[in-house]
């Protein structure tokens, strides 16, 4: 019986930490080894080679040799990137190109949840479905639809057209303003269901109390709908910013030739220059770049739960 | 026992995934898009038993980048010469034993001769298709902006700001490829096509950032649907591609007329090599696919479809009038003098490249 009871705990304990040590592991698998093996990349020098970088780790030629080679690495790439003004230009532009798409997708995001969330109880699971539906059909297929409708001789073109609202083809693909739609369109259930979310929990007798004491909707909206569905604005946000500024299919299939994104210049340091220790340098630096968005939406997360709690 | 019951279980699955391979033997084609008959893929099963998974990319980079990643998985793979060349250095591919090619004998020898720029001997690569990178054009639209006296058949329609400008409205592409747009900027120059010089690349550079503001788009393959449906009216691109868009535009019977030319300045003369990586996992059927591709009507079947000439000297007779017979396809003695060849760049030199080719796309 003593003895059981001595034993008892220490067993749990053991499998307690086992059981804390787990998501642990998945996490160090899954995020923290792939980033240690491309900031490894970035430090290393291009070869003509499978893989084409120098150092490889190769423990076959013993540990002196694998141990050397850490004598090998060099911060030369970074310094290559801030030496030329393009990888600049390249995060800075797409910071502000999510950014606007993200302040868009707002803009249009916010009245279909609000919409939603003031529906009928009954219409809500079908709404809600319609939101979710396009994820059904491959999100390549729906960007290449956008083609279909804003090239030249596209639908929106023609429809303009005959309408006599224009007389000449607006030229919309392959420039900026078909990358906004893209991100916008395709992004755009990201910010609706978790700002659905938060106005759906918003108390209703906040507002009529607002209203039994005489102030005017539009005013109500401000003071309460707002200030309590900030916290789905930003979840929202930042599904939608963090996502577009590393941006690849969307501007390379419907942006022109002066769309300048990171996803591109990385993409281009890959392929086209076979350099993958600078674009690995890039992409540490986008991470970087990241990591501030990341961490104020997790702080964000945290109040928000301690606040529920 | 649970332990015991999934071994058992992925013994016996071993063992049937043996017994499967065995019988059906396989090769793993990785190819350029639209650039074969399927019937051909099918033909060659049915003849060998050899199933073929075919797979497609539309450029050299992407292939390159797969190649370079290692254990790809293919076991014929579709290099350009220049690309070729680099990655035979890099210890990419597999010595071909032409002992085991017996068709070698069908190939042109002219062709092999160029070739050894690449790929020295041929000992890693077959011809499968060779062409030229030249200009697509809407005949009707181009007449529209220009007039009836248009220089296309000269790169002044492209290089000329006078001529782009008036184009810009209606629409210009231009390949997605430094290594197809400097040589042919260079060449317009009067330099070396295949200069590695820092100063005459930039130079090239500028000629093109000069015809940037009218250039809609960089891509190397959506020109191809954008000339056929009259979306543009003038595309930098690949001969057989051009050919096809001028093709698909006849099918449609959609008022819209497309043309190839060789601009007389001269063009890039290029080179689609079939080569076996080195890590293939099926080498005897590779083999066995490189041979049946150079049966003489075996090329020329794929000739006829895709539009581009082939390595295959025998296969020339079996090929239809409109090809064999078409300049853009299988040009004059005069006009094969005027094209150039170029070769890889050095890792430092390919840095300037892609560095000048991403400042003419980006304008910056």
């Amino acid at each position: 019986m003593a003895e059981n009871n001595v034993a008892a705990p220490v067993k749990r304990s053991l499998g307690g930490r086992l059981l804390i040590a787990v998501p642990y592991f998945w996490l160090f698998l899954f995020f923290l080894a792939p980033f240690l093996i491309v900031v490894k990349i970035s430090l290393s020098q291009t070869a003509i080679a499978i893989p084409p970088y120098v150092p490889t780790f190769d423990l076959s030629e013993g540990w002196q040799a694998f141990s050397e080679s850490f004598a090998e690495f060099s911060f030369e790439n970074y310094v290559w990137l801030t030496e030329d003004a393009l990888y600049w230009k390249s995060y800075l532009s797409s910071v502000s190109i999510a950014a606007v798409s993200t302040f868009l997708t707002l803009l249009i995001g916010y009245p279909i949840a609000y919409g939603m969330a003031r529906s009928p109880q009954s219409w809500r699971p079908t709404l809600l479905m319609l939101v979710i539906l396009p994820f059904w059909t491959s999100f390549l297929i729906r960007v290449y639809a956008w083609i279909g409708i804003l090239k030249n001789e596209g639908l929106l073109n023609q429809l303009l057209l005959s309408l006599g609202l224009i007389s000449e083809p607006l030229v919309i693909l392959n420039t900026n303003a078909a990358v906004y739609v893209g991100i916008v369109y395709s992004y755009l259930p990201f910010l609706v269901l978790p700002l659905y979310a938060s106005l759906e929990r918003l108390d209703g007798t906040l507002l009529e109390a607002a209203e039994d004491l005489g102030c005017p909707a539009w005013k109500a909206f401000w003071k309460i709908t707002v200030p309590l569905s900030l916290p789905g604005i930003i979840a929202g946000c930042f599904l939608v910013f963090i996502p577009a500024v590393g941006e690849f299919v969307i501007p390379d299939l419907l942006g022109g030739s002066n769309t300048l994104m990171i996803g591109k210049t990385l993409w281009v340091e890959f392929f086209n220059n076979r350099d993958w220790p600078v674009s690995s340098a890039v992409a540490v630096i986008l991470l970087l770049i990241l990591v501030i968005p990341i961490v104020l939406f997790q702080n964000q997360q945290q109040k928000m739960s301690e606040k529920d709690g | 026992m649970t332990v015991k019951t999934l071994l058992t279980g992925v013994a016996a699955l071993s063992l049937l995934s043996g017994i499967a391979n065995a019988q059906d033997r396989t090769v793993n084609v990785y190819n350029w898009s639209d650039y074969i008959d399927e019937s051909i893929l099918e033909d060659f099963t049915k003849e060998t038993g050899i199933k073929v998974v075919y797979d497609v990319f539309d450029s050299n980079e992407v292939l390159e980048t797969k190649l370079l990643a290692g254990g790809t998985g293919y076991d014929v793979v579709v290099p350009t010469g220049t690309f070729l060349s680099r990655q035979i250095q890099a210890g990419a591919f597999t010595e071909l034993d032409k002992s085991k090619l017996s068709n070698l004998s069908n190939m042109w020898k002219d062709i092999e001769e160029r070739v050894e720029k690449y790929d020295p001997g041929n000992a890693y690569s077959i011809n499968y298709m060779w062409g030229t990178t030249g200009i697509g054009y809407n005949v009707e639209k181009v007449k529209e902006a220009l007039g009836e006296d248009a220089p296309v058949d000269s790169w002044d329609l492209l290089f000329k700001p006078e001529n782009i400008e008036k184009l810009k409205e209606c629409g210009v592409f231009m390949l997605d490829a430094p290594t197809e747009m400097i040589p042919a900027a260079l060449n317009y120059l009067g330099l070396d096509p295949d200069s590695k010089d820092r100063g005459e690349i930039e130079q090239a550079g500028e000629l093109l950032k000069s015809i940037r503001p009218s250039i809609q788009k960089y891509h190397s393959s959506e020109y191809i649907n954008a000339l056929a449906n009259g979306d543009i009216c003038v595309a930098v691109g690949w001969s057989g591609d051009v050919l096809q868009a001028r093709d698909r535009a006849a099918e449609a019977d959609n008022g819209v007329t497309v043309e190839y030319v060789i601009p007389k300045e001269g063009a890039q003369m290029w080179f689609d090599q079939m080569a076996i990586p080195a890590d293939a996992p099926n080498m005897e059927e590779a083999h066995e696919f490189l041979n049946y591709i150079m049966r003489p009507d075996v090329m020329a079947k794929a000739s006829n479809y895709v539009y581009y000439a082939n390595g295959n000297e025998a296969s020339k007779e079996l090929l239809n009038e409109d090809v064999i017979g078409d300049t853009a396809i299988y040009p004059d003695e005069e006009t094969v003098s005027n094209l150039y060849t170029t070769t890889p760049y050095p890792p430092k030199v390919q840095r300037i490249v892609t560095r000048t080719w991403t400042s003419v796309k980006s304008g910056q």
